[in-house]
């Protein structure tokens, strides 16, 4: 018996031996892991670059769309882990905290035009903005054309550029659907893509606009996840407005639409079998690439997506970013410094920006950058738009949507909604709940209830650390909010009515 | 004897203890440990106890859907994979021209993966139910009979083999004394066939029940839980629940270690019955 201990401790060193001298191999390679997919061929390429110029080897993996979180998980705990990760704003940087790196002595830091974009905590930086994106509803210039030119259409609108509120917006695409036979379109939104995780344009892109508001109006910060561990969907009816304006002005059928995907979607707009579809720059290859495409780059155009909410007038499209690069502390410090030096070339040496513009086709926001602009049609779209005095910036707020299982909820109800099967207040509902519950708050009833176990968790999380919150939840909740929450309902409901009457102003339907 | 047992023990034992140790053993306990900690990665955990079985019961019960969702499809599927692949078997196991070729048709759906399947399959449904305005996606029954008949046509064929083999493995004399003695075709099946394929019925029925408790990528290509949630089974909820929250792994962990529980209780269960019913029919 002791001989074969003795085997089996002597296998397992061999074991562990084989695994050293594995992972001492790459010490002179970048490991990153990338969030796009659509640009992994282009890392391939910029990585080949690289070793021509600096002679340092880069190695890119790329996570399948819709597995970063998944892929990440498991290559960190790696001895071999990347040294150059995504994170997703203050949530993604919240599970990742314990392996980002400070970079404010980097120098590409030193080179972002806009410092209050990073993700910051306790005066370090932690995660840089790699690339600014917009989004807004894509319209096909000619089909709008051709629509303003038929005599006898039902409008006073005379002109793209003149649409500036939800009223009128709605008054043209209805009428557009009316005419959908002189205009040659089968609708004028593309399809309502809501199969499972082909569902984020919608609750995520979409709902931005009611949470951006909701937040203006509530004052809330994102750097500080404690502020909002309850959303109430103030403007939810807004939400509404836009998204029954899109699934009944469509392509497909509303009851088909848990069939369809993005791809479909864009395939239609570059097809010409509709006018209009809500998605990002970063969708132009889409349109682009699609066999037959009938759409004139120069016809390619942004709107921005408006709701209905007072003041919108002067609302621009939603410009902000979602990507993160982080650089991993548990690696080597020389393996750090490799991951920042190769950030700073591909941001600001010659050959880097050519990348970072043409083939990436990336709003970089640094301002090595300052003479080269964006070439394709959107990018180009979205900083004119970002360079605009009249309009403001809605910007991306949806970092602060807990997680994927709240989109999922929320796009699953969205779906159901839009195939007759529940109402409207049910996706209200499922969204202030499956908030509710992922930021592991208790729920609330509504603002204006304010109700106990809401204001209770509200107050607890204004003292009490994240990750403390987040144990409580699962274990004792229940005896930790009860001290609290006599004191701290009063002040809680006082907030809650000041919120309802600025929202009394500010909906036009009441 | 034993001494030249223990002699050779390390030669002959040792690598495939070695690998089992270290491909499941290892892994298998860590995951279990794992499901008292909250964690990100596999390397930095918190001990929490037993919050995370808590958690999981009580989150907005989708767990216990999901697992009333997945036993009601494993309840239906064994029921049909099993009428169905034996009376195919029985059918295909005469001797008539061309039964080989059948047999291989009705195994190859058995060949191509979960993931393209549940595809497939969805196309197949949404064509049919696109005719009334209505997709997968829009009843939980429309999701439940797809993931049924998804499962059904894959595991049929691979079942009517085993069975197959049960039928050619009976000694001709017993149906011929059988049918000398008088009795019909229905009494030779249910007093002579049956008993004899009674191991290829707990073979069958033992695979067909952890096989669909343990469904995964078709229910995720077919209907991915949709809608809502009302259609997921147990290793997609798993899934979502590991991967699709912030900071909910270790709930995810310890849903794993109770669906490994109830999988394998129900399997030894079932395995005790079937074998007490085989040791009788002998």
């Amino acid at each position: 018996m002791k001989r074969f201990v003795r085997l089996l401790l002597l296998a397992a060193l061999a074991l562990c031996a084989l695994a050293f001298a594995s992972c001492g191999m790459r010490e002179d390679t970048i490991y990153y892991l990338n969030f796009k997919p659509e640009s992994a061929q282009v890392f391939d390429r910029i990585a080949q670059k690289y070793k021509e110029e600096t002679g340092v080897t880069l190695r890119v993996v790329t996570a399948a769309s819709g597995t970063y979180e998944q892929t990440l998980k498991s290559e960190i705990g790696k001895t071999d882990a990347p040294a150059l990760f995504q994170i997703n704003g203050p949530v993604g940087f919240n599970s990742w905290k314990n392996y980002c790196a400070d970079l404010s002595e980097t120098e590409i830091y030193k080179h972002l035009t806009d410092k209050s974009l990073c993700i910051t905590e306790g005066g370090k930086v932690y995660g840089l903005p790699y690339v600014v994106e917009g989004y807004g509803i894509i319209y096909n210039s000619e089909i709008t054309d051709r629509y303003f030119q038929l005599p006898n259409r039902g409008t006073a609108v005379a002109s793209m550029e003149e649409i500036n509120s939800f009223a009128e917006l709605k008054a043209v695409v209805e009428d557009m659907t009316a005419h959908k036979n002189e205009l040659g379109i089968e609708g004028v939104f593309a399809s309502t893509s809501l199969k499972s995780g082909e569902d984020w344009r919608w609750h995520t892109h979409l709902a931005n606009v009611p949470v951006y508001y909701e937040f203006l109006d509530r004052e809330i910060e994102v750097g500080k996840p404690e502020s909002y561990r309850n959303v109430y969907l103030t403007y939810g009816d807004a939400y509404r407005n836009i998204f029954d304006l899109y699934i009944n002005n469509s392509v497909t059928s509303p009851k088909l639409l848990g069939s369809k995907q993005v791809a479909d979607s864009m395939a239609e707009f570059a097809l010409g079998k509709c006018a209009m579809v809500q998605n990002g720059n970063w969708a132009y290859g889409q349109i682009r690439d699609v066999n037959g495409n009938k759409v004139k780059e120069s016809a390619v155009k942004f709107l921005p997506i408006y709701t209905g909410i007072t003041g919108e007038e002067e609302q621009g499209l939603c410009i902000g970013t979602e990507g993160y690069l982080a650089i991993n502390k548990n690696v080597s410090a020389n393996k750090q410094k490799m991951a920042a030096d190769f950030l700073n070339w591909l941001y600001t040496s010659k050959s880097g920006k050519e990348f970072v513009i043409n083939e990436l086709g990336f709003i970089p926001p640094f301002d090595t950058f300052a003479d080269e602009k964006p070439k394709d049609a959107l990018s180009k779209q979205v900083s004119e738009w970002m360079d605009r005095e009249d309009v403001f910036i809605v910007p991306w707020v949806f970092q602060t949507f807990p997680s994927q299982n709240f989109k999922d909820a929320v796009g699953a109800a969205l779906l159901q909604y839009a195939q007759g099967t529940v109402t409207w207040e049910n996706v209200k509902e499922t969204f202030v709940k499956e908030w509710a519950r992922e930021t592991g708050s208790s729920l609330p009833q509504s603002p204006e209830g304010g109700s106990e176990s809401g204001s209770a968790s509200d107050s607890v999380s204004d003292s009490v650390p994240e990750s403390l919150l987040e144990s409580m939840s699962e274990t004792g909740s229940e005896s930790a909010s009860m001290t609290t929450s006599e004191s701290a309902s009063g002040r809680e409901s006082s907030m809650v009515e000041g919120v309802e009457s600025r929202i009394r102003e500010v909906l036009p339907f009441g | 004897m034993g001494r030249s047992l223990k002699r050779y023990f390390p030669i002959f034992v040792l690598p495939l203890l070695l690998a089992f140790t270290v491909s499941f053993l290892i892994p298998f306990l860590a995951g279990v440990a794992l499901s008292f900690t909250e964690f990100t990665t596999v390397t930095d955990a918190r001990f929490v106890g037993l919050a995370n079985y808590f958690e999981a019961f009580s989150a907005g019960g989708d767990f216990l859907n999901a697992l009333l969702f997945t036993v009601s499809v494993t309840a239906v599927s064994v029921l049909v994979v099993n009428v169905a692949a034996f009376s195919l078997a029985l059918l295909l196991s005469r001797s008539f021209r061309g039964n080989h070729f059948f047999r291989t048709v009705f195994f190859m759906p058995n060949l191509i993966g979960g993931i393209v399947l549940g595809y497939i399959w969805q196309l197949l449904i949404n064509g049919v139910l696109a005719k009334f305005g209505v997709d997968i996606t829009f009843r939980q029954a429309y999701g439940f009979w797809g993931i049924v008949l998804l499962t059904a046509w894959q595991l049929i064929g691979y079942m009517m083999i085993i069975y197959i083999a049960g039928l050619q493995n009976i000694p001709p004399e017993l149906h011929e004394a059988a049918s000398i003695d008088g009795a019909n075709g229905r009494q030779m099946l249910r007093h002579v066939t049956f008993p004899m394929v009674a191991p290829s019925i707990t073979i069958c029925t033992f695979l067909t029940l952890t096989n669909v408790f343990k469904t995964f990528d078709q229910n995720y290509a077919l209907t991915g839980g949709a809608p809502g949630k009302s259609t997921s089974m147990l290793a997609l909820d798993i899934f979502q629940t590991f991967y699709g929250s912030v900071g909910k792994e270790g709930v995810g962990q310890a849903k794993a270690v109770i669906f490994f529980l109830i999988l394998a209780v129900t399997a030894a269960v079932q395995q005790g019955i079937a074998g007490r019913k085989e040791r009788g029919a002998i």
